[in-house]
Parts: C-alpha cells; structure tokens; sequence
C-alpha cells in the first residue's frame, strides 16, 4: 500500500505498476462520462464517427458535476464520483478504443471492465463519493465541455486537476478487485448471521 | 407580511441548509464511526467525509454535486390559509433554488431523455400531504441522491418466510448493494400495507433522527437486531471494508393484508440531508434541524 504521484499522460506501465489499496494523486487532466455519454461514445464507435475529445493517456472521471457559468468561465462547485457499475455495460470498449489509462469513480466496476483493464493496462481507483466540495478544490480549470446537449451532469466535461486524491486503487491492472474481495468476504459474514437470527 | 413569498423564502432557504450542512446527529453519528473504526481504508473514507462535510459547510457550497431529486413532507394544519397555492410556491422555490444555491438541474423526462434543467418536471419536486389539526405548516425539504435511490428494493414476500425472510432480505439487500450506495447509510425499512405503502413507509423513516428508535419497543428491538448485523457484513465506508456500513436502521410498519407481507428497503446515503421549518400563520417561522434565524420579529 503505496502513496503514488501520477502525472497525465499515464502509460500503461504506470498503471500496471499499481496496487490495490495504492492511495493516489493525480495531476494533469481528467475527462468526465456519464452514462449517456458511455451511450453515445459506443454509438460513435459502432458508426466510426470521430470523439470530440480524447480519453489518450488520461484520466476517466465518472462524474455529473455540480457548476456554474460566471461571465463566460465555468466554475466547478462541486464534483465527487458518480456510481460506476452503471457504466459496466460500455466501459471495456472504451478502455479497449479511447486509450484510458485510468478510471476514477466510485463503488467499483464489474467482471467485464476488469478483464478490460488487465488485457489494455489501465486501473480503476475510487474517490469518497460525497467528498465533492474537497474534489473540486483539486480542478484548476474547466478546459472544455462536450455533449452539453445531454445536460450539464451528463455532458463531456475536460478538468484540469492538480494532487486529485486520495484515490484508493480499487482494481488494478492484473485482474485484482478490493470490491470482489469485500463483496466474497461479505458473503460469508451473510451466511454466519443469517444462521445467527435462526437461533 | 405576504405569507407566500415567506413560505417561498423558507422553502429556498430549507433547501439550502439541506445541501450544505448535515444535521447534528448525523454528523455525530460519522463521527463516532470514525473514532470505532478499525480498517485503515475505511478510516481514510470517514475522514474524508468529515473533512468534507466542514469544507461544504464553511463554503456555502452543496457537500455533495448530486444535490438529488427533492421532495418535500409536509404536515399542514388544516387552518393554515392558502393550503391549495403551497405547490406551486414549492415549484418557484425549487427553480429559485436551482439558480441561486445552486442545485445541480436533476429532473429528465424519462421517455424523451431530456434535462427540465431547473429541478421541476412532472410530478417533481414530489410532495407528500399530512393535514393536521392547528394553523401552522410543517415543511421538510428532502433532497434525494440518486446513488442511494438505486439501491432500494422491495419485495412481495410470501407470509410464511415472516420476520426471518425479513432479516434475510435486509442483510442480502445491503451486501447485494455494496458500496454504491455509499456506505455508511441509514437504512429505512417498511414492512406492510400494500407495495407503494411499505416503500413509503421505508422512505419517511429515513426522516427520524438516528438516535431515536421507534416507540414501540418490539420494533425498537428489530432495528437493533438488524443494525448489529449489517454491520458484521463488513461492506464499510463506500463499501471498501470496515465495521461501518451502517449509521441506523428504521423500521416502519403498516397493519398488511392476511395474504401479503411486502418489505420495502430504503437508502440513504451517509451524505443524510434534510432540512425542517415550521411557518405559523402569523408569520414564526422555527427552524426545526438547523440552528437559523434570518426570519427573527
């Protein structure tokens, strides 16, 4: 259990070099996709359509941020995780086609995303959900906003962040979960007070 | 003293309180589950929290970006003037509020997909009725995050499977759930009455104070039972291990029908926002969760 520094572009060395329980803290960019943008990133993809962003090297922060627009700049006000598993259903071909190296976000992902992050190097780690006025004093600068179309929670928005953290490795890039081991562990204390309430 | 644009005013001002400071009691409660919590991951997610909760605080700033969908419980004497305006005064809040808090714009159409981008929509800001005897007005604002929300479940149980299915339900609801509900939450649990009633029930129990068990000492004595063991689960803060996935469980019942045994699992997440006033006709207005007194005569 390391205390890392991670700086944009990650390579996939950088992120196999991860551990779970690894705290970080990462500086460069992130970009946020919710679960409409994961849908119309695959519809992109299926119909070979250019993204008008770039996931490369960068961070994949699940997160509808809570901002506001004074004169023409956005402030970000708030921006802790979004759940994860809700973006399950996409986030291998993401992983696999946009060159994420890293995910933040929180309550961990599943089997499919797991594989992902062990077959193209890339880890996933969680930030405290619900610690979103502390995640925003890290964002310096809203860079870009994409897909605005979808509403500002679910838009494309590119953040510039400095020393983002503690982000917890969740998964790394050799097929480990902290969630599955929590979600086994779980389940055998299930078993024993299941059994308690039948004395 | 025009009473609408003080309901108004309290209304924007209730939300605001609900978003950026946690009442006493859950703060406390997070607290102490830091001081008894002994995985180290666990503790820095606590920390976090609390370091969190005082930023939001100090800043003004919502402690949370899902600011929820809101609704709001209300128990109105049946005295009080203009009882058929109080909706569309909530509705003004809610969008004020939107803009001036702010509040992230949480209401989507769900066939057509888009954004009302100011927080009302149909059916929303949801409103919940109680007419009492008197002439004051009861409003609690209850912004509803949607992390939490999606791990409510319900289930017809069959009457044979009783208190037991019920345990066992509640403990495979909260291990099934894991850490997406952000843990650790109070858990509302509404048994009887119909399926909208149970989950009622399971939602409006999240409004009584942690340190206050049910009255009735048999169902004070299944909170516990079922608190004590949630927490031997071992999910944890934001379900990465530790001994607290749970801040409280509530327990509401209604009376249910000889065939029917329907339990309702509600969460909330640790990030537990509420805020209470009550407004007299003459124009008091007591803060019921927060110390605040901007309306003083």
């Amino acid at each position: 259990m390391a205390i890392v520094k991670l700086r944009t572009p990650i390579t996939r060395e950088d992120a196999r070099r991860l551990r779970l329980g690894d705290i970080v803290y990462v500086t460069g960019t992130f970009v946020t996709a919710r679960d409409a943008a994961h849908k119309r990133m695959i519809q992109y993809l299926e119909e070979g359509r250019k993204m008008p962003f770039t996931f490369e090297g960068l961070t994949l922060f699940h997160c509808g941020p809570l901002v506001k627009k004074v004169d023409s700049q956005w402030n970000v006000l708030a921006a802790g995780p979004t759940t994860s598993m809700r973006m399950e259903p996409f986030e291998n071909r993401v992983i696999q086609e946009l060159g994420v190296r890293l995910i933040v976000g929180k309550g961990g992902m599943g089997d499919k995303t797991r594989e992902a992050l062990k077959r193209f190097g890339a880890a996933y780690g969680a930030f405290t959900g619900g610690a979103a006025v502390l995640a925003a004093k890290r964002i310096k600068k809203v860079k870009d906003v994409k897909w605005l179309d979808l509403g500002v929670p679910d838009a494309v928005w590119t953040f510039e962040v400095d020393c983002f953290g503690p982000v917890i490795i969740g998964m790394d890039a050799h097929g480990n979960s902290l969630f599955r081991k929590v979600q086994a562990e779980a389940l055998k204390n299930k078993a024993g007070i299941i059994s308690g309430f039948m004395r | 003293m025009n009473l609408e644009a003080l309901i108004e005013d309290v209304t924007v001002d209730l939300l605001r309180l609900a978003v950026t400071k946690l009442p006493e009691d859950v703060k406390e409660a997070l607290r102490k589950a830091y001081r008894k919590e002994r995985n180290p991951t666990g503790r820095t997610q606590l920390k976090t929290m609390l370091d969190n909760i005082e930023a939001a605080e100090k800043a003004g700033i919502p402690i949370c970006q899902d600011t929820g969908l809101i609704s709001f419980y209300l128990e109105a004497g049946y005295r009080f003037n203009g009882l058929g305006k109080i909706e569309h005064i909530l509705r003004k809040a809610v969008r004020r509020a939107t803009f001036e808090i702010p509040l992230r714009p949480n209401a989507l159409d769900p066939i057509m997909h888009e954004n009302t981008n100011d927080n009302t929509g149909r059916n929303v800001p949801y409103v919940h009725w109680r007419i009492t005897d008197g002439d004051s007005l009861k409003i609690t604002a209850f912004p509803k995050g949607g992390g939490s929300e999606n791990c409510c479940a319900l289930k017809m149980m069959k009457p044979a499977e009783g208190l037991l299915g019920l345990k066992r339900f509640v403990v495979e609801t909260v291990v099934e759930a894991g850490g997406m509900p952000c843990p650790p939450t109070i858990i509302g649990v509404g048994i009887g009455g119909g399926a909208n009633i149970a989950m009622e029930l399971a939602k409006m129990s999240l409004l009584r104070p942690i340190g206050e068990p049910n009255p009735d000492e048999n169902v004070a004595k299944l909170e516990r039972e079922l608190y004590e063991a949630v927490n031997r689960t071992g999910v944890g803060p934001m379900g990465l291990g530790g001994d607290s996935t749970s801040l409280a469980v509530k327990v509401e019942y209604a009376h249910r029908h000889p065939a029917s045994y329907p339990v309702a699992i509600a969460f909330q997440c640790w990030a537990a926002r509420k805020a209470s006033a009550v407004i007299h006709s003459n124009g008091e207005v007591e803060y019921l969760t927060h110390k605040h007194n901007p309306h003083k005569r």
